[in-house]
């Protein structure tokens, strides 16, 4: 048997301790002595990446990483420079960022924002991380940029499309070189009526979260602004794999064109039962049926196989464009890796140039610094012509591809066609349609 | 102490001070060494160690003491953030509203769930409360009574973050260009006192000692109820449900107890998740982190009561450190091999860092299934019981026998 006997001074004392232990959070105050969140210090400088490496994206989260490597190879001055000779600022020498040398720590979003906010808070908190960069899906984009504002450092965002990384969840500390679902559905339009007419109706499975709604929408209003009817709009869970009940409703709509704003899996499976069912053959309305896939990538267009010939969708950057800038990176990409690159890496790779040149500029790390160079900023030369960092949303303006699906591809990366390179004045808009507020910059401390 | 034997207080004694020195524990190597890849001591990982500790904690008082195997906790933790960070959203940045509206809603839910699912046992219960949770994330990825009613309620695919032109009633309005930032009555969860001591550093953080206090507060509950009456009935609703039930007992209510307990413990670590990290997104519903919590309490020891605490401590730190290792870490490890040699190492270590973390912790799940099923809390006893045997010689002399001093 045991027995515990207190003595009144022994539970004193263990109160006493007890109520020492319970003080000690409260003597701490929020102190730094830098002058900003994880001021670089010694002869290196961190960035973060943060990728999809595991779950539905992790093929973009792979060709995302390839990219960030290659550009810290670059700055650092190795490789053969890739687009630093092409960009058309020169701040950048090839001896790192201000002197510093770029190291990078890795890891993995599983495409969950938790994930990717527990992920993104070890780098920063552990690893030092003075930038942030990556995402291939708007939710974690959204919620690391969050994430980026409140801890007082840079967030280059990745692939992600949705309106609201930029428009009512956009941050000060945040930037997007990626287009928006806004900038597909005004550069689609136009090739869409040029192609199928002006009398068409229009039906659309749309992925029932986030980015599907404003894909949905963009396409829509501006389709609808050139006199297309838009039958119906359904809306399909995310993780549905099989479509074909929500295709045999298509049929009987009446529509003779079927809009699909899926991504990545579901896209490849939606479209994939559409042809099963025929739908590209058959004859409405005294029109050929006729399908649309808003936001193309070459990694669906693999997925999906011969499904894709001759469809029509928008990309931020392909890889057969032949500027200098997307030459040069395709060389140097397609040298150390042996494949070119998808529009996901040119994004990444292109974040990261822009913000160590941002920083030479600046003349410093710090996130309001670096924010203030990248505002307004007006650069050439990385592959999508004349570009711009608009300063009152922190997204970037350039010239949007219409893309075709290739009817006779030579190779399994020779997938798509580009149709039309609309020119950004086209698919500009006000900064305040979107609401939101950008707030101020962070620095931290 | 506190009205527990002398074996629980000790325990929880010891809790108490792994908890309270945590950053010099998790933290063992000196910055910038090549170790310091697995140190643990940052003010992210330490909450989480203790918020999945609660949430575990919670699990096991079902799952340990009934036998009903949960699989739609999730739900829970995830119902317990939206209801905190509408309390941000709404009232004020300070945690307390948050945290006790979230274990309140928690419990609200749980109750209802549990009312539904406990109908049924077994392989049945198992299903219910993971439809119930697919349903329930369903609904917030969709945001579909947010739509239903024209507004936002989960914010559906990106969640719902503190923004600055929310009304927050209580609060005062914020400075110009601030953001809004989660508090206990003005000490900010994300103030931090960094220490340096020779090479090592070691970072102290507010929001980790408030965690840390609501873990411990978490971790005496769960004593007092194993060591309860009640306590007694869940045990003995696991041992034989058919024999409770002809001797004449009810067993519904006390499982029914049991689940909301376990549900407002989920709440509560949600509501603490949000507190340390101002957002919510559905993903922490997905069934996937239900069957986290499930391998949590198994991997440390289903039914003992520090098992689910080590278990969530295990399953955080490989997620969090293992995933970060990636190939040029293994570079640097190896750099001192010949080329072929450290090739060949970098391609077999790779196999188990980084992305592939998961197989990693897959292995060691299995081989504690097969090996000690008892999980780490069985391992801890077997290699104890090992090292006593050891010692046992010594005292034979009678010289050094230690007696319990009555």
């Amino acid at each position: 048997m045991t027995k515990t006997n207190m003595s009144r001074r022994g539970v004193l004392k263990s109160g006493a301790v007890a109520g020492a232990g319970l003080a000690v959070p409260t003597i701490f105050t929020a102190q730094s002595a830098a002058a900003y969140t994880n001021e670089p210090t010694g002869s290196t400088v961190t960035l973060g990446f943060n990728v999809p490496q595991s779950g539905p994206y992790a093929d973009e989260g792979a060709d995302e990483l390839r990219a960030y490597e290659l550009a810290v190879e670059h700055i650092n001055g190795g490789g053969d420079g890739g687009m630093l000779s092409t960009f058309s600022s020169k701040a950048l020498d090839g001896t790192g960022i201000l002197g510093k040398k770029v190291e990078y720590v890795t890891g993995d979003t599983q495409t969950k924002s938790d994930a990717a906010r527990a992920s993104a808070k070890s780098m920063i908190e552990k690893d030092g991380a003075v930038m942030i960069t990556g995402g291939s899906s708007s939710g974690v984009a959204v919620a690391v940029q969050a994430l980026c504002q409140e801890a007082g450092v840079i967030f280059m965002a990745g692939l992600t499309h949705s309106n609201d990384t930029t428009g009512k969840d956009k941050r000060a500390n945040g930037f997007r070189h990626f287009f928006n679902s806004y900038m597909s559905g005004a550069a689609l339009a136009p090739i869409l009526a040029n192609n199928y007419g002006k009398d068409r109706k229009a039906y659309h499975l749309t992925a029932d979260y986030n980015w599907g709604y404003t894909t949905e929408e963009a396409v829509r209003t501006s389709t609808e602004a050139m006199g297309w009817e838009t039958v119906a709009a359904v809306k399909t869970p995310l993780t549905q794999t099989d479509f074909s009940s929500y295709i045999a409703p298509v049929l009987q709509s009446g529509a003779d064109v079927l809009v699909l704003n899926h991504y990545g899996g579901n896209m490849v499976n939606s479209l994939t039962n559409a042809v099963q069912f025929g739908l590209r053959e058959k004859q409405v309305n005294g029109h050929n049926f006729e399908i649309i896939v808003p936001l193309f990538s070459r990694l669906m267009a693999r997925g999906a196989g011969a499904n894709i010939k001759g469809i029509f969708g928008s990309a931020n950057w392909h890889w057969s464009l032949q500027d200098e800038g997307s030459q040069a990176f395709v060389r140097s990409f397609g040298t150390k890796y042996g494949f070119p690159p998808s529009q996901a890496a040119h994004t990444c790779y292109v974040q990261t140039l822009l913000y160590a040149d941002a920083c030479q500029r600046a003349g410093t790390f710090n996130p309001c610094g670096v924010s203030a160079a990248l505002e307004d900023f007006e650069f050439d030369g990385l592959g999508n012509g004349k570009t711009l960092y608009r300063g009152s949303d922190h997204q970037c303006f350039k010239d949007v591809l219409v893309v075709k699906g290739k009817e006779n591809p030579t190779s399994e990366f020779d997938l798509l066609e580009i149709v039309e390179i609309t020119p950004r004045g086209q698919v500009e808009y006000d900064a305040s349609i979107f609401g939101g507020n950008l707030g101020a910059c962070n620095g931290g401390a | 102490m506190f009205g527990l034997n002398k074996q629980d207080t000790t325990l929880l004694i010891i809790v108490a001070i792994l908890a309270l020195f945590a950053p010099f524990i998790l933290n063992p190597f000196p910055e910038g060494s090549a170790l310091a890849q697995f140190n643990a001591g940052y003010p992210d990982l330490m909450q989480r160690f203790v918020i999945f500790g609660i949430f575990a904690i919670g699990f096991n008082i079902l799952f340990g003491l009934t036998g009903y195997l949960s699989f739609g906790h999730a739900a829970f933790l995830g119902v317990g953030s939206y209801a905190a960070i509408w309390m941000m959203k709404l009232l004020t940045m300070n945690v307390i509203p948050a945290i006790i509206i979230s274990v309140i809603v928690a419990g609200l839910i749980s109750f209802l769930v549990g009312w539904i699912s406990l109908r049924r046992s077994g392989i049945y219960f198992s299903i219910l409360t993971l439809a119930f949770a697919m349903m329930m994330y369903q609904l917030a990825y969709s945001d579909l009574f947010g739509q239903l009613f024209g507004g936002v309620l989960t914010g559906g695919e990106t969640g719902l973050q503190p923004k600055v032109s929310d009304p927050r009633i209580l609060d005062a309005a914020l400075a110009e260009g601030a953001t809004p930032k989660a508090h206990l009555f003005g000490l900010e969860m994300g103030a931090s006192h960094k220490m340096n001591v020779g090479a090592w550093s070691f970072t102290f953080n507010a929001g980790y000692y408030i965690a840390a206090f609501a873990m411990l507060a978490a971790f005496y509950m769960s004593i007092r109820i194993f060591r309860s009456p009640f306590g007694m009935m869940l045990r003995s609703v696991k041992s034989n449900q058919h024999r409770l039930n002809y001797t004449g007992l009810n067993p519904k209510p006390y499982t029914l107890a049991a689940f909301v307990i376990s549900g407002m413990y989920a709440g509560l670590a949600g509501g603490l998740l949000v507190a340390m990290d101002t957002q919510v997104g559905a993903e922490r519903m997905f069934w996937t982190a239900s069957g986290e919590v499930v391998i949590m309490t198994i991997l440390g020891g289903a039914g003992t009561l520090i098992g689910p605490v080590l278990g969530s401590g295990l399953l955080k730190y490989m997620e969090n450190i293992l995933s970060k290792i990636n190939k040029s870490v293994l570079e640097s490890w190896f750099s001192f091999m010949p080329d072929g040699m450290s090739d060949f190492f970098i391609a077999i270590t790779n196999l188990f860092v980084g992305k592939q973390w998961h197989i990693t912790t897959g292995v060691i799940f299995m081989l504690v299934i097969i090996f000690v099923p008892g999980g780490l809390v069985e391992l801890g006893k077997r290699i104890g019981a090992r090292l006593s045997r050891k010692k046992e010689p010594n005292n034979t002399d009678g010289s050094a026998k230690p007696e319990p001093a009555e």
